[in-house]
């Protein structure tokens, strides 16, 4: 414990490495609170899901954010709904259960760029005769657009960009841009724009609802990839599983490294000998091709990538290192007398030799960690992430077979790279410093 | 007491046998050396080989493919369409049977997996399943040696690069300890924990994208330029990125730690004692503390040769560089088994033969050092 704390005082003493602890304490804050709002199942199911869950949303969409830096907005997306009363809806009863349902929205458009696309999901409950709607738009110079009229079902999407009477009515050769400038002019109109939809239903009990959503050219805080997806997602669960990913993999691959290095240089003879040349055929294999091969021939999950790395990263150049430090240790005297008193190898393997050499661990244990994270994206990139998971690399990845950088969608692959860089390099500068203080060779110079 | 005096031919026999033990010494040594390291290369082959079979799983996946393909030929045929049932089932067995007998699926997985290694390790590589060659050959030792300028191309002068570069700058650095500099590459150092992909990306996005001065991947413009000074800049142009982000990744860690093993060295009594007697700075450096340092630095650049030939797995493929590790994992995709072990060789080859030459060459540049003891 007061050797804790004396490490402690000093990796005050390094800047940088204060700097990573706190990027770590941040990822490990972060990792928990998304593990507790977004469970894991639902995290797939949402990750997984097609259209049905992120209609909402636009595709290709930079964070809402950009607005800030940018002298021309973006217009942001939204939805609304009359269930929740964002559209207003008024029912007004006629004659012969024939009634009128009345639902008006107003919206600002104050942005420089025409919205992607503008939608209408009708429900509608009904026993013989489809209720009846008619779109209309009010411009900020009151102009009034009739957009169109249908008979709906009980379900029915009507969409702005794809109707081609619209299009002729507007003499233009998309809708959207149409409906938001004056007559004759390229410049989006700034101001109010109202929509009125007024429905007609002919049964006493039949009644009509409306989800109105506006596709913009922004979207959230992280923005949205081809599959319309909100990227906050993969963001936030990229955390766990990178910590995850990294922390096991450095604390397996160094403990097992550890303890068997430990048993070669105790027991020597044949046991270290085996030890030795298993470590010599593991040069031989190639590391990223085995891994590739897994990762394509059997699976793709996380937990058989992790094991293999860990299987594969076990007898490296570290156990020879291990191994020098661990037969010095083995001739002194503490372990002379631990023998003399009739102490088991385990009990002297275990407690008084791997003890010894916690101090030489913890820093590479700590610089390994991005390692391993960037291995797991490295997979993910070349395609061969877990299937399931939402990742950082998968993000990458997603991009870059969408072209992202080509098409300028930058903020696509810089959102998941810094984060992984702030990773990476939390734990590296951490490690660096943690190194310098175990390590007095190194602190001198 | 008495002096003990030999005789000339006495002394000549004495040093017969001394020379006579280093010479079995030194073999003997050298015997069970390559033996060790011969018997490391067959295991780690025939693990790579067994990985690369997935144990038989494999052989299924292209058996299945042999059955769709032979199936769907004989479908589409005319001639079998008038075919009786039973006739045409046939037709298409003994094809299958045909395609796999030429693919040796019909031998069991061991024999085929013991012949894959003895060819293996004669370098018979044998041919490729599915990968040709840009010039059509399915030989793997010609699509091995297409691929291979590409990946040297890239390696050799990004590590080359990287290896003089960082000597000389860690050496000037230990001479100023402490200085702005010294502490830039201390800070900078962790940087390195960054692959080289990804320092890619960042420069495509910057150079490529944004910029747009540089192009975003490939290794020459399409089409070629006709005359080879156009065609040496073009690649030259495409080379800039993916070697950049090769050095990149690796400057201020590979700085660092040859800094402070410089540093380490520098700190020793004789060389105070060579800077007391006023010798001149080079000649302190040259004699004093780069002699001492060979052992690690030729360990080192002989790595560093060997990794040449692996080429940069995931580099190449963020920058479609048509190399060995771009083709190697386009091999890996496509089931074909011969050019992973094909590349899994000449690696275990090179490792093997350059950890035997190193033993000699330590005991060359390290008095120390004795061969065999």
């Amino acid at each position: 414990m007061n050797n804790l704390r004396t490490t402690f005082r000093k990796l005050m003493l390094y800047p940088s490495a204060m700097v990573g602890v706190l990027v770590i304490i941040a990822l490990v804050v972060v990792a928990i609170y998304t593990m507790i709002t977004i469970p894991y199942s639902e995290a797939i199911t949402l990750w997984r899901g097609g259209e049905e869950v992120w209609y909402q949303n636009p595709r290709f969409a930079p964070p809402a954010w950009i607005n800030l830096f940018s002298s021309k907005k973006y217009s942001e997306s939204f939805a609304v709904n009359t269930k929740d009363g964002g559209i207003t809806k008024q029912v007004i009863p006629g004659k012969d259960g024939i009634s009128t349902v009345e639902m008006t929205y107003e919206f600002d458009f104050n942005y420089d760029y025409y919205p992607q696309e503008m939608l209408f999901y009708f429900t509608s409950s009904f026993k013989e005769k489809q209720p009846f709607v008619s779109i209309e738009l009010l411009t900020p110079d009151n102009r009034t657009i009739r957009i169109a009229n249908y008979a709906i079902g009980n379900k029915f999407t009507y969409r702005f960009s794809q109707d081609q009477k619209l299009r002729t009515k507007l003499r233009a050769e998309e809708a959207i841009p149409a409906l938001f400038s004056l007559p004759d002019s390229e410049e989006p109109l700034k101001g109010t724009y109202k929509l009125i939809l007024t429905g007609t239903t002919f049964e006493p009990d039949s009644n009509m609802d409306v989800e109105f959503v506006f596709h913009g050219q922004v979207y959230g805080l992280a923005g949205t990839d081809h599959a319309r997806r909100d990227l906050t997602l993969p963001l936030l669960w990229g955390v766990p599983v990178a910590l995850a990913f990294g922390l096991m993999a450095s604390i397996g691959t160094s403990v097992l490294t550890m303890i068997i290095a430990a048993i070669g240089a105790w027991y020597a003879g044949w046991v270290d000998e085996l030890i030795q040349r298993i470590t010599e055929i593991n040069l031989v294999l190639p590391f990223l091709a085995i891994l590739i091969m897994i990762g394509t021939f059997y699976s793709r999950s996380i937990w058989v990538i992790l094991g293999a790395t860990i299987l594969l990263s076990i007898f490296t150049g570290a156990i020879k290192g291990y191994r020098a430090v661990f037969i010095q240790v083995k001739e002194s005297m503490y372990i002379e007398a631990a023998k003399a008193y009739g102490a088991s190898s385990s009990r002297i393997i275990f407690l008084y030799l791997i003890p010894r050499m916690i101090p030489l661990l913890i820093p590479s244990l700590v610089q390994a960690v991005p390692a391993f994270v960037f291995l797991e994206a490295s997979l993910a990139v070349i395609g061969l992430g877990d299937p399931v998971l939402p990742t950082w690399g998968k993000i990458i990845q997603d991009a870059n077979s969408n072209g992202a950088l080509y098409k300028g969608l930058y903020y696509w692959v810089l959102e998941p790279a810094i984060l992984l860089m702030i990773t990476g390099l939390g734990f590296a500068v951490l490690g660096f410093a943690l190194d310098r203080i175990f390590n007095p060779r190194l602190r001198d110079v | 007491m008495s002096v003990t005096t030999h005789t000339p031919s006495e002394k000549l026999a004495i040093r017969r046998t001394s020379a006579n033990n280093t010479f079995f010494r030194v073999a003997r040594y050298v015997g069970v050396r390559l033996l060790t390291l011969f018997i490391t290369v067959v295991i780690g082959i025939y693990l790579t080989i067994m990985i690369a079979n997935m144990g038989g799983y494999v052989d299924e996946i292209i058996k299945n493919q042999i059955r769709d393909s032979v199936t769907q030929s004989v479908a589409a045929s005319p001639n079998a369409q008038q075919m009786d049932p039973e006739v045409r089932k046939k037709l298409i067995a003994d094809r299958i049977a045909l395609e796999e007998k030429r693919r040796g699926l019909d031998t069991p997985i061991a024999v085929r997996n013991a012949r894959y290694l003895v060819n293996a390790l004669q370098l018979d590589l044998g041919r490729a399943i599915n990968l040709t060659s840009d010039a059509g050959s399915k030989q793997v030792r010609l699509i091995i040696l297409e691929r291979l300028p590409a990946t040297l191309l890239l390696m050799g002068t990004s590590q080359l690069f990287l290896f003089f570069s960082s000597v000389f700058i860690a050496l000037t650095l230990s001479r100023s300890y402490g200085s702005f500099w010294d502490k830039l590459v201390i800070a900078l150092s962790p940087t390195s924990a960054v692959p080289p992909w990804f320092y890619g990306i960042f420069l495509i996005l910057i150079f490529a994208a944004g910029l747009r001065v540089l192009p975003f991947g490939g290794m020459v413009d399409s089409p070629p330029p006709p005359n080879t000074f156009d065609y040496a800049v073009s690649v030259l142009k495409h080379l800039m990125l993916p070697g950049l982000s090769l050095v990149l990744s690796s400057f201020f860690l590979s700085v660092y730690n040859y800094r402070t093993f410089f540093l380490i060295y520098s700190s020793e009594d004789y060389v105070e004692m060579a800077k007391a007697k006023g010798l001149p700075t080079r000649d302190v450096e040259r004699t004093y503390i780069l002699r001492p340092t060979l052992p690690n630095i030729i360990t080192n650049f002989s790595l560093l040769i060997i990794g040449l030939w692996t080429g940069a797995l995931f580099t190449e493929t963020v920058f479609l560089w048509p190399g060995l590790g771009r083709t190697l994992f386009q091999a890996i995709g496509l089931y074909d088994v011969p050019i992973i072990v094909g590349s899994t060789i000449i690696y275990a080859y090179m490792l093997a033969l350059t950890v035997f030459i190193l033993d000699f060459v330590y005991a060359l540049v390290d008095p120390r050092v004795k061969i065999g003891e």
